[in-house]
């Protein structure tokens, strides 16, 4: 079969691309979205207007984005954390509901104690639970060598029904003994419930500083630390880490520990900058884990870059919470964010291989 | 006799473990090729909405509205298939990342919601699910009747292709061609065996049978649809494919095995054993996890059957 054009191996990457890549990526995903939208009857400029003006164009839109980007930070990082290793975590959605569960108990536990120790206990709780949610799935891996896709995959729809357990199935510690009807969960004290700060008019949650931070540390672990090093050379050859003596298997534990304390601070932070109480049924409509993928993606697993990105994804999902309705069907936005991820994932063809037109000659060539 | 539990759980574990054969058997195909497919969840959602659709709209005879049905979520799943290939194999994109962008794309919040939102499809039933038949009039025969002769028309269809596909895979110059392009394409390509030709084909094919496999959820276990109705149905498969040694007849025992588990809950409850059903609820896939765990340990050195290119892109220009 002979294709109309061909892929030759860059050598270098200019750096342009680095950027220009994932623009392009974002950019070839809204085009295909539109065409989808005008296929199915609606209108592309209309719906993306909307979703500019209900995600981004005024400070109430861009106050509920921070809202929104927030979780997507941490599962972001989380998912660009575990797949700069090779170790695709797709357990970001189950670590992230069991950190909401470990900020939950501390929040109703400690209820009355000085309030910056609650946050900080809320923090701690969050990590350790989504830590040791995630270790399972490393361990798996470092000890039998079992595939960690499927394992941390099984691993979310158990935390969900570990979730349904608490909230509806059973009088747990979560759930409010007083809610009549539909079952909801027992709300935090007050003094677990996470400050906002003000920056030029627009309120922004403490979760969402907590994850610029976390970006950082991320960046500086990976790129100026022994660790980062052992990471970055287990991800390009396992066999050579063996070699060089890097304990692998250990790294993969630690990896998927601080992926899933990552997640597992997503989970605290929806619980003490915007819920005040797990939320079984919310945590499970939301998709965070799962559009974390998406951010680390487009995000070329840039521990910073993930950050913005996770504004602009916030803003996208955002928008779908503020318009759904008739004429904004509910899949949309999964749609639309499905679409970016395979733009990027087929933007970084550009980046590996240039693309030339493939001639007569060009053949001989490569025969010879 | 026939309403014995055993012979319950047995006739359900068929009717439940169907449609995690049909996906599991795509992944046969397509991983036999060397192309990992992680989009069987999004492929199978995909197949269901628009089989769904189609039993609302297709206008006939039931048997042709079944079809109808059938073939165009089939389709569906085969054009995302055909996505699936053009970007693993021609763009020789990271496998497992394209494969996550299938699912989340047309997942339980994506294109199949989107479709069932615009189409209207989750308003009403199904109006044409697929029904047991009554086989030869022996659905009343003691044990073997519910068993074996209660089933509906995808299930034997189901026991004729583990049988082709066996052959195919095995007994072919086919087959042979496909199990060396996931083997050794470089090889296989010496050989003058096509294999990015091979390689479009079956993951195409994987896509359609994920497709069947969804259209089995929408008409057949449910006959009304719900967003992610597959619950994870899609990922099971995948691990099956792992569990049945890349094989169709060890994948559709362990469908079955499966199956027997996602109708637990039902089946049990219908009886009035109480038990918790969050705890039958998270079996399935915690008893995935302890299998995978299992398949890994025991054999990974053995490798019993995994197709050692599986995942890795071909590019002849290197050589």
């Amino acid at each position: 079969m002979k294709s109309p054009v061909r892929f030759e191996k860059r050598l270098t990457q200019p750096s342009w691309l680095n950027w220009g890549v994932p623009l392009l990526s974002l950019l070839a995903a809204l085009v295909i979205g539109a065409i989808v939208l005008q296929l199915t009857g609606k209108d592309a400029l209309d719906v993306y207007d909307r979703i500019f003006e209900r995600g981004f164009a005024s400070k109430r839109a861009l106050q509920g984005s921070l809202i929104t980007a927030t979780p997507l930070a941490f599962t972001g990082l989380c998912a660009a954390v575990a797949f700069r290793m090779g170790v695709i975590n797709i357990g970001g959605e189950g670590q992230l509901y069991v950190g909401a569960i470990g900020a939950a108990l501390v929040g109703i536990a400690m209820d009355g104690q000085p309030v910056g120790f609650v946050v900080v206990c809320m923090v701690i709780m969050g990590m350790l639970f989504g830590a040791a949610y995630g270790s399972i799935v490393g361990v798996l891996r470092a000890r039998f060598n079992t595939n960690e896709i499927i394992t941390s995959l099984m691993l979310n729809y158990i935390a969900g029904i570990l979730l349904n357990y608490l909230i509806f199935n059973s009088r747990s510690y979560w759930r409010d003994p007083r809610s009549q009807g539909f079952p909801s969960g027992k709300p935090i004290g007050e003094r677990g419930e996470w400050t906002k700060f003000s920056f030029f008019g627009v309120s922004v949650p403490l979760g969402f500083l907590i994850a610029i931070l976390a970006g950082v540390a991320v960046w500086l672990l990976y790129k100026r630390t022994r660790f980062g090093f052992e990471v970055g050379v287990i991800a390009d050859s396992p066999r050579a880490a063996a070699y060089a003596g890097i304990r692998t298997r250990w790294t993969i534990v630690a990896v998927m520990a601080l992926s899933g304390a990552l997640a597992g601070l997503g989970g605290a932070s929806d619980v003490g900058d915007f819920r005040h109480l797990l939320d079984a049924k919310g945590l499970q409509l939301s998709n965070y884990g799962y559009t974390g993928i998406v951010v680390a993606a487009l995000a070329r697993l840039n521990p910073l870059a993930t950050i913005f990105v996770a504004v602009l994804l916030g803003g996208l999902t955002n928008a779908g919470y503020a318009l759904q309705g008739p004429d904004f069907p509910s899949g949309l936005v999964g749609t639309l964010q499905g679409l970016i991820l395979f733009s990027s994932v087929a933007g970084e063809v550009l980046l590996r291989y240039r693309i030339r037109p493939n001639r007569a000659t060009s053949d001989v060539a490569v025969a010879s | 006799m026939n309403n014995s539990l055993l012979v319950v759980i047995a006739a359900s574990a068929i009717f439940y473990g169907t449609p995690l054969f049909f996906a599991a058997l795509g992944g046969v195909f397509t991983e036999r090729s060397g192309v990992l497919n992680l989009g069987v969840e999004g492929m199978m959602l995909l197949g269901g909405v628009t089989g769904a659709w189609a039993s609302q709209h297709v206008e006939g005879p039931a048997w042709f509205t079944v079809t109808a049905a059938i073939v165009i979520g089939m389709f569906a799943g085969a054009c995302t298939g055909l996505l699936h290939a053009f970007l693993c194999v021609t763009l020789r994109t990271n496998q497992t990342v394209a494969g996550l962008a299938i699912t989340i794309f047309a997942g339980a919040v994506g294109l199949s919601s989107y479709f069932a939102n615009i189409w209207e499809v989750a308003k009403t039933p199904v109006d044409r699910p697929i029904r047991k038949l009554d086989v030869l009039g022996l659905a009343d025969l003691p044990i073997l009747g519910p068993i074996l002769f209660n089933q509906n028309i995808l299930t034997y269809a189901s026991w004729i292709l583990v049988v082709v596909a066996s052959i195919y895979l095995f007994r072919t110059r086919f087959g042979l061609h496909l199990r060396a392009v996931g083997e050794s394409p470089q090889t296989a390509d010496a050989m003058g065996i096509d294999v990015v030709r091979y390689r479009y084909v079956h993951t195409v094919l994987g896509g359609a049978l994920a497709g069947l496999g969804g259209v089995y959820y929408s008409l057949a276990i449910v006959p009304t649809w719900v967003d992610g109705m597959t619950k994870g149905a899609g990922w099971i498969a995948i691990a099956l494919v792992i569990f049945g040694f890349w094989r169709p007849g060890l994948t559709l025992i362990g469908a079955y095995l499966f199956g027997a588990l996602q109708s637990l809950g039902t089946t049990l409850k219908a009886r009035n054993i109480r038990i918790s059903g969050d705890i039958l609820d998270a079996l399935p896939y915690a008893l995935t996890i302890v299998v995978l765990v299992v398949v890994s340990t025991q054999f990974a050195h053995r490798r019993l059957g995994a197709p050692a290119s599986l995942g890795q892109p071909y590019e002849r220009e290197e050589r």
